[in-house]
This record gives structure tokens, sequence and C-alpha cells, in this order.
């Protein structure tokens, strides 16, 4: 059971603000039914530029209903220009404080917030800049980048907590540390430039290393060797010829094969022989 | 607020006859088993008689039951004795929708060098027979598939999987947590090396649990200590909770009739009547092959967390496979391994019952659940006019 402030639970139990604003000034929609929650935030400005009215609707657990109905009571009456300053740890010290694995619920508010200002303003949705790192939940490196930034997050874990990126399949946790030692080692010297290269990048990158360097090499010998199949960082090959029935082909393999695609290619390869 | 328990696939209360037996084993009936002295004796011999009570309701023999400390050590000590039996074999077969107590060491084994075949299910969360079958062979060295899902409270056809296990020589066990007390148990006709039990799911105790392991069945001890237990699990005897685990045994043997009847007949008018009154809902799993204990509802469009939140403004204790309830940001891989969609499944409730749950009650929940639907949808942006955009 979560430990939830008596004032998310009032938010939750009590939601204020619920429901459409017909002809709004602005609106944004953030999350999806398969990502397990979203929110939609509208709202109304009167002649002054201030923000007259606020409705919201949500789909979600507790702590994104409260987050969804703070949101609206916190920025009735303010101006865009103020509101626009409203953290998603605003929204959570508003409601005392959220459990750390609820704290996305936070940053959807915030996030649907900045949405529906840019609609107002009449900015083109923005374009997802930057690379999408968790596939399972959509999220960029720039969101990534940002929630670590703003939240001072070390972990993968906080990562997950505050924008999900890494709680499913779990297979973009490296390129997300890599964010975060990025982030925390900026003001440090800038580290040695590794080129990160797409799946298709690489495997093209392998397949030349393997005709223009390794092949000729191993032909000199009467032997050759066949790509079959690049698993992530495993390359899985097939000595031929006389590799195939030479008793040093395993050291071949290690020594000159994969330490020439470290070199070339990708220093965390790991070249294996396919299975018979 | 009298709490409404319909969660007792989680855990369940403990039966006051059974803790009214337990009870002076905390205080007068101190004495060791292993000791010398008949202070000590004496209490040896009710073990000995708990233990022939809890073979009794899966007719089994007295001797073929181990006591543990949970469901999970069970499961434990059932898969390393096997692989240690088995050395030299490197291939482990279990289903997609385990309890963790066997997901997640099949999955830990698999990164020890282990290769793991998971058997799917399908939309139902009946077991792909076919593929279980396709894929035992010489390097196989135990299957294990449990009796019943804790979730959608599926039943599989162990005494089919484990007559085909068996007759490729290959050790079968199963995680029988769910199915021991409420539904038939006969390890005569289910041929299975190994079976693990646990107390608290049957008005026991939380602390005690059992492994059936067939007389003949290779077997190496998990906990290595004493003598305890003909040698197969060292540390002395939690006594109280084995004299409790005995009863409850016993509860659960005559109590058993209810449970198709009595407590099946509540649990379908619960799911008949939710069905009816709230639109876009369905019952994850099949209908028929299932405990009559308990159901898992999808309804569309909200979100499990806070219906339960709601439920429990009333005192409903239920659960949900939502992502939120676990903490983590997917719905339960029982629900993802049917196939459950996402517009059902983060909405999923189970309630289960129990012998100790009345008519009063279910009639409580249906009142009180389709208003909070409601309430919820009314919040959704996904739920528009009174159906789904």
């Amino acid at each position: 059971m979560w430990e939830y402030t008596e004032k998310v639970k009032d938010h939750f139990l009590n939601p204020r603000n619920v429901g459409v604003i017909e002809n709004p000034d602005g609106v944004g929609e953030v999350g999806s039914l398969a990502c397990g929650d979203a929110l939609t935030l509208y709202f109304k400005l009167d002649e002054k530029g201030k923000i007259e009215d606020a409705k919201f609707q949500t789909f979600g657990c507790a702590s994104a209903i409260a987050s969804s109905s703070a949101l609206t009571e916190m920025i009735k009456g303010l101006t865009l220009d103020e509101v626009s300053k409203i953290t998603n740890e605003d929204i959570a010290s508003y409601l005392g404080e959220l459990p750390k694995e609820k704290m996305h619920c936070s940053v959807m508010g915030r996030d649907a917030l900045e949405k529906a200002i840019s609609h107002y303003r009449g900015e083109k949705e923005k374009k997802v800049e930057g690379e999408i790192v968790c596939e399972c939940f959509g999220v960029t490196d720039i969101d990534i980048r940002r929630a670590v930034t703003e939240n001072n997050l070390s972990t993968i874990e906080d990562v997950t907590d505050y924008v999900k990126a890494g709680g499913g399949c779990g297979k973009c946790h490296e390129k997300i540390q890599d964010i975060i030692d990025s982030v925390q080692s900026k003001d440090k010297p800038v580290k040695k430039k590794v080129i990160k290269l797409t799946n298709i990048q690489k495997i093209k990158l392998i397949e030349e290393t393997l005709e223009r360097e390794i092949k000729p090499a191993l032909k000199k010998d009467g032997g050759n060797i066949e790509l079959i199949d690049v698993d992530g960082n495993r390359i899985i090959v097939k000595m031929r010829g006389t590799c195939a029935s030479c008793s040093k082909s395993q050291i071949t393999l290690k020594h000159y094969v994969e330490s020439k695609l470290r070199e070339l290619v990708a220093p965390e390869l790991i070249v294996e022989e396919v299975q018979q | 607020m009298k709490p409404i328990y319909v969660d007792n696939n989680a855990t369940t209360r403990v039966a006051p006859e059974v803790l009214e037996e337990m009870l002076p084993y905390f205080s007068e009936l101190y004495g060791n088993p292993s000791s010398m002295h008949s202070f000590g004796g004496n209490v040896a011999r009710m073990i000995k008689e708990s233990r022939e009570k809890v073979a009794k309701l899966i007719s089994a023999k007295p001797e073929e039951i181990l006591f543990t400390a949970c469901g999970t050590e069970s499961d434990s000590t059932a898969i390393r004795a096997a692989l240690i039996s088995n050395p030299d074999r490197k291939h482990i077969i279990t289903s997609r929708v385990e309890h963790p107590a066997i997901k997640n060491l099949f999955e830990n084994l698999a990164k020890t060098g282990y290769r793991v075949t998971f058997v799917p299910v399908d939309s139902k969360g009946l077991l792909d027979l076919d593929y279980l079958y396709m894929h035992l062979d010489d390097d196989t060295a135990i299957v294990s598939i449990m009796w019943a899902n804790n979730e959608s409270g599926v039943i599989f056809p162990v005494e089919e999987i484990a007559q085909a296990v068996k007759a490729k020589g290959i050790v079968f066990h199963t995680d029988a947590v769910q199915a021991v007390g409420k539904v038939p148990v006969d390890m005569k006709k289910v041929q299975a090396d190994m079976l693990s039990m646990s107390g608290h799911k049957i008005h026991a105790p939380k602390g005690i649990g059992a492994l059936y392991i067939r007389k003949g069945t290779k077997f190496s001890p998990f906990l290595i200590g004493g003598h305890q237990e003909s040698g197969r699990r060292g540390g002395t005897e939690n006594v109280s909770s084995i004299i409790g685990l005995g009863k409850a045994c016993e509860m659960a043997l005559s109590d058993l009739d209810q449970m198709s009847t009595r407590i099946k007949k509540m649990r379908d008018k619960l799911e008949n009547t939710l069905i009816k009154t709230v639109t876009n809902t369905m019952i994850n799993g099949d209908r028929e092959q299932r405990l009559p204990n308990t159901t898992s509802i999808g309804f569309e469009f909200v979100e499990g967390e806070a219906i339960l939140l709601m439920m429990d403004e009333f005192g409903i204790c239920a659960s949900s496979g939502s992502a939120c309830t676990s903490g983590s940001l997917e719905p339960s891989h029982v629900l993802r391994a049917m196939g459950v969609p996402f517009t059902a499944a983060h909405g999923s409730i189970r309630f289960s019952l129990s012998t100790y749950n009345t008519e009063d009650e279910i009639d409580f929940i249906i009142e009180k659940v389709p208003p909070i639907i409601k309430r919820l949808r009314e919040l959704s942006p996904f739920w528009k006019n009174n159906k789904c955009e």
C-alpha cells in the first residue's frame, strides 16, 4: 500500500475542477491508455490574461488524479508567464509529497501544462526531438536529460520513477546510465567522444570490416569466415575452410577477429561461433 | 469499519480453531521434538499427527510431506533438488504465468547457464500443451507448472501434464499453493514428483509451508543442518505453525465441498452481476477451468489502483493486476501473457473469496463497485458520453 498524504487522498477522493472546457484557450493532452495514465488539461483566460478557469480529465492511479486536481488549483488566477515556471516538484510539494515511485504523475502534470501553453501560443506541437531511448514508454533522451538535470537524479531507478523510462523491458538501462553519467560529468572535462552507432550502421560496419580486413587475412591460410547474425553486441559467425577444422580456430576468433572488430567497430563487441 | 475481505488468494485469516490448537505450543508445550525426554517426545508425536493430516488432504503418505517455511521455500527446494539430482541436464521448463517464486527463480537460473523454456498461454489463460510437449528433450532436468493461477484462477491440467512429462523420464513439480484447499488435490491420480503448498492461503498462519516429495524421488536438502524432517531440512521445527497447518488441512478437507457449492455460488453472483451492471467489463481467464473462489474482472478505461483505493473507503479489500499497485509500470506478467488488452489490463481487479465471506458482503460489493467505476470513468479522458471514444 502506498503512503499517500492526507492531501493526496483528499484530491483523489474529491478531485477539483473535473471536466471539459468548451472553446478553451489552451488544451494539453499527455499519456496514453497503454502507458496506464493520461491527462487532458484545459484552461481559459480572462481579459487580463490570467487563467480564469482550468479543468482536467485523468485516467490513472490515485496520485495521477490528485496531481491533476492540484495542478488546476495551482494555476487558477495566474498569468501564463507565472504558470510556465511551475515545476513537477511544485506539484508534488503542493500535495505534501508523493511516493518516489509516483513522481512521474507530477511530471505528467507539468508536461500537460507545457503542452496547453504551447497550444495557446499557437506554437506548432514540438516534433519529438532527440532519440527515443525507452521504446516501452516512448521516452526520448531529451526527456530523460531534463528529468535528471531538474531533479538531480542519480540512478536508473530514479529516472524510471520520474519519467517511466526503463520501467518496461529494461533494454535501455545502459543508455539511461550514459545520460546520467553525461549530465553528472558535464562540468568535468569532456570524455572521449564515443560515436554511438545505430544497429544498421553497426551491422554495415561489421560486414565491411569482415570483407576488407578479416576475410583476406584468413584466406591467406586457406580459411574463411561467414557472418551469421548480430544480436546486440554479440556477433555470431561461422568458421569456414581450414579454419573450420583448425584446432586453433578459437584463438583466431578471439585474438584476431574479435580484437579487430573491437578496434574498428565498437569496443564492447563479443564474437561467438555459431552453435553446431 | 469491519473489513470486507475478498483478497483470499493473497492471504487468509487464521481460523479460530487453528489458533486454538496452536496456542499451547507457544506456552506450556515448548519441548523440542528432537529431545529424548517425553516432554519433547510428546511434541514430536503431535508433529507426526499433523503430518498425517497434511498428507490426507492431498492423498499422500505422511513420509512424503516435508514442512518448510513457506510456498517459496517449497518451490526453491524442489527446483534445486531436481537440478542437483540431474547435474548433466541444463534445460528447464515452466509457464509464462507462474508466481514470482518460480518465475524469478527460473530467470535467475537462466543467468547461470540454464536454458529456460517459458510455455505460453492463450487469451483465456490456458496453457499451450503442444508447445510444452514439443520442448521436452533429453536435456530437460525439470518441468514446473503451477496447478492454478493466483491472478486469473485458471487451472492447468496437471494430471495430464504430469503423465506426459513422467513418460519422458523428466522430473515434474507443481506449485499448488492456490489449488490446495480450493479444488481436490489427489497425489494418487496426479503423478507429480513434487508439489508445493502454503499454510497462509488455507487459514493456517504465515511462515509455514509444505513440500510433497513422492517416495523414490531423488532429493537434496536446501537447508543443511540437523537431522530434522528425516534429514531433508535442517532447523528446529516451527512447532506451533506445523500444528496449525495440520488443523487447517483437516478443516480444508471437510470444507472442500463448500468451495464448489456455496463459495462458487457467491463468486458467480459477484461476477455475473458486475459484468451485467457495469458496461465495458470483461472476465480475465477461462470461466470453466477455474478456481471456484476467484474472479479477475477487467474494468475498461479505469485504473486499478484508483478502484482499489475507492473500494478501500468502504473497507472492501481486493487486489489488482494493474501497474500502479505493484510499483512497476506495466500490468502484471500474467495479464500480459494472456494478451489482455491495455484498456482492461490496467483496470483489472481480482476478488478471491473464502469460507468466511457471506452473501451480505457480496451484496455490499455489488452495490458499491458500479458507482466507483462510473465515477472514475467520468474522470477519464477516454470515456465520453458513457462509452469509449
